[in-house]
């Protein structure tokens, strides 16, 4: 028995160092007094201070989180209809057709959905004059995307939640709307919130579908962090890691929260 | 409600709502996409092509020497980083699976914690983790060995690590979700019938967990076929991968039907796989309901 418990122990401690030595590092490193992110030369706040006066930084964060806001809104309405539709709506014509549409962004390389997309705008762009590539484009493609998301969480907690009540207030003469907003939508709200947290997480980090349908004046975050990688590792990159898992760990334990209320 | 025949408008509107949606914005792409590998490339439209029903671009991907090696090369590297993670995530899964129910959800959020944090600096990471002077080249020339080591990042090891480790979760969680309903009386009956612990997990443990091997490696392979960023990153000049070629064809040559054909033939290769966990999904929802 001793055994077992020494062994799970060394494949956690293992597991759990192999996924976050890394992240570790690099915030270790974002308060390095040198340039190089391999060699350390003393404790300083000289990135924090330069990212947080860089200009092209700051606006392409500021663009990455309006896109963040309105495409996880947006997922959060879709993915909602999708999701309650798949759990809720078991015949109509072209439902099958209807699964796959909601699952296939999650398995579809995200290269292939990038090019498609912007297939799409330069085609819209042609033909019907619009819309821009910049904040519309990438918001639309990010939406598409993450609704498959906020449509599972949805669906898995519509099925795990007893249908009896839906069908007592009915019975008991209320219309279906009534039901929906007083039964239906209070219950799903955790599901919500955490769909939405999802989807907003999946926006501000998207790069590839980004690149191929923003436009040449938009940049967001993902692309300019790309960009500057591309040439190297730059400090001032840790220092925005660092602050990526701050806000990821909040969000994180919001979402487990709300889950576990209601599990 | 929903038994009587025709739909209220309310709920045909729900139901329209994100239908329309994902023809316009996920159908009709696609069809585009379809539509646009049968064209050829032409530099002086103001869009680059010309339509018609050409197989030039298929011809040349199944002809040119460097497609058909990208091709195979993702598959072998998604293939092996897909087993290297369910050998690191089945112990993992498994030592959660079997800890004290009260500490399970804080292992698990640590699990899925570097899922919510930015893909591409977690690639990052191991750009400094991996380069010349890079911390772990320090470390081996500190322990003694690695005088002669040569760099890691830009070679495929890189690249295989980097799927690894950006992976993980998702082979971890449906592990998980399979041997934490696991019956560990099953177990216990296979060792009072004599048993060896190791004869056990073979023959009752990893039968039973099947379903979550499989959604697990499907959960990785999949968009590790596909892969750009990682292969861009950390591989190097020698590391072929599809998602790579796409993006270059489209970026750097401009030429958007033969990344289209690229495009398809990806989705060609990932048409089974996907086949297979979208029956699988369904399955388990099903289970549920």
């Amino acid at each position: 028995m001793i055994g077992r418990a020494r062994f799970a122990f060394g494949v956690l401690a293992f597991g759990y160092a192999f996924l976050y030595l890394p992240i570790l590092l690099v915030i270790v490193y974002s308060f390095n007094e040198s340039r190089l992110v391999t060699v350390w030369a003393g404790f300083s706040f000289k990135w924090w201070h330069a990212l947080f006066h860089n200009d092209d930084m700051l606006s392409a964060a500021w663009l990455s989180l309006r896109i963040g806001l309105a495409s996880a809104t947006l997922s959060t309405i879709l993915g909602l209809a999708a999701g309650y539709v798949l759990a809720r709506v078991p015949k109509f014509i072209g439902r099958t057709l209807f699964g796959c549409l909601v699952m296939a962004p999650m398995v579809m390389p995200e290269v292939v959905m990038g090019i498609s997309m912007l297939l799409l705008f330069v085609g819209g762009e042609q033909y019907l004059g619009g819309p821009d590539r910049g904040f519309i484009s990438i918001t639309i493609a990010h939406t598409t995307f993450s609704l498959a998301f906020v449509a599972i969480v949805v669906q898995a907690r519509l099925a795990d939640f007893d249908r009896s009540l839906e069908e007592a207030a009915m019975d008991l003469g209320a219309t279906p709307w009534t039901t929906f907003r007083t039964i239906t939508l209070p219950m799903l709200t955790p599901a919500l919130i955490s769909g939405w947290l999802l989807a907003f997480t999946l926006s501000l980090d998207d790069l590839i579908m980004t690149q191929f349908v923003a436009g040449a004046q938009s940049q967001t975050l993902p692309m300019l962090v790309y960009s500057s990688v591309r040439l190297g590792v730059d400090p001032q990159i840790n220092v925005l890691a660092t602050i990526v898992v701050c806000i990821a760990a909040t969000a994180l334990i919001i979402s487990g929260r709300l889950t576990r209320q209601t599990a | 409600m929903n038994k009587v025949r025709g739909l209220s408008t309310g709920v045909r509107a729900v139901i329209a709502l994100p239908f329309v949606w994902l023809t316009v914005f996920f159908l009709l792409p696609f069809v585009l996409v379809l539509v646009l590998a049968f064209a050829t490339n032409s530099p002086d439209n103001a869009p680059p092509v010309e339509l018609g029903l050409s197989f030039a671009n298929f011809k040349l991907l199944f002809s040119d020497h460097l497609y058909v090696v990208a091709w195979l090369s993702s598959l072998r590297i998604a293939a092996v980083s897909t087993f290297v993670a369910l050998l690191l995530g089945y112990p993992m899964a498994y030592a959660i699976s079997r800890a004290d129910p009260r500490r399970r959800p804080l292992l698990l959020m640590l699990v899925v914690l570097p899922f919510w944090t930015s893909f591409l600096i977690r690639v990052y990471a191991w750009m400094g983790l991996l380069a010349e002077n890079g911390i772990l080249n320090q470390f081996l020339r500190w322990v003694g060995f690695g005088e002669h080591s040569g760099t890691i990042l830009g070679t495929e090891w890189a690249v295989h690590l980097g799927i690894v480790y950006a992976y993980l979760p998702f082979m971890v969680l449906p592990l998980y979700a399979t041997l934490e309903k696991l019956d560990w009386s099953l177990l216990e009956a296979a060792a009072d019938l004599g048993a060896k612990p190791i004869q056990a997990f073979l023959t009752v443990t990893l039968p039973l967990s099947l379903p979550g091997i499989v959604a697990g490696c499907l959960m990785v392979f999949i968009p590790a076929v596909g892969e750009f960023v990682i292969p861009d990153l950390l591989g190097g000049t020698s590391t072929l991968m599809i998602g790579k070629v796409l993006w270059d064809e489209f970026f750097t040559n401009a030429d958007w039907p033969l990344a289209s054909a690229v495009a398809i033939c990806l989705l060609v290769l990932l048409v089974g796989p996907i086949a297979i966990f979208q029956r699988q999904q369904a399955k388990s929802l099903e289970r549920r309901t």
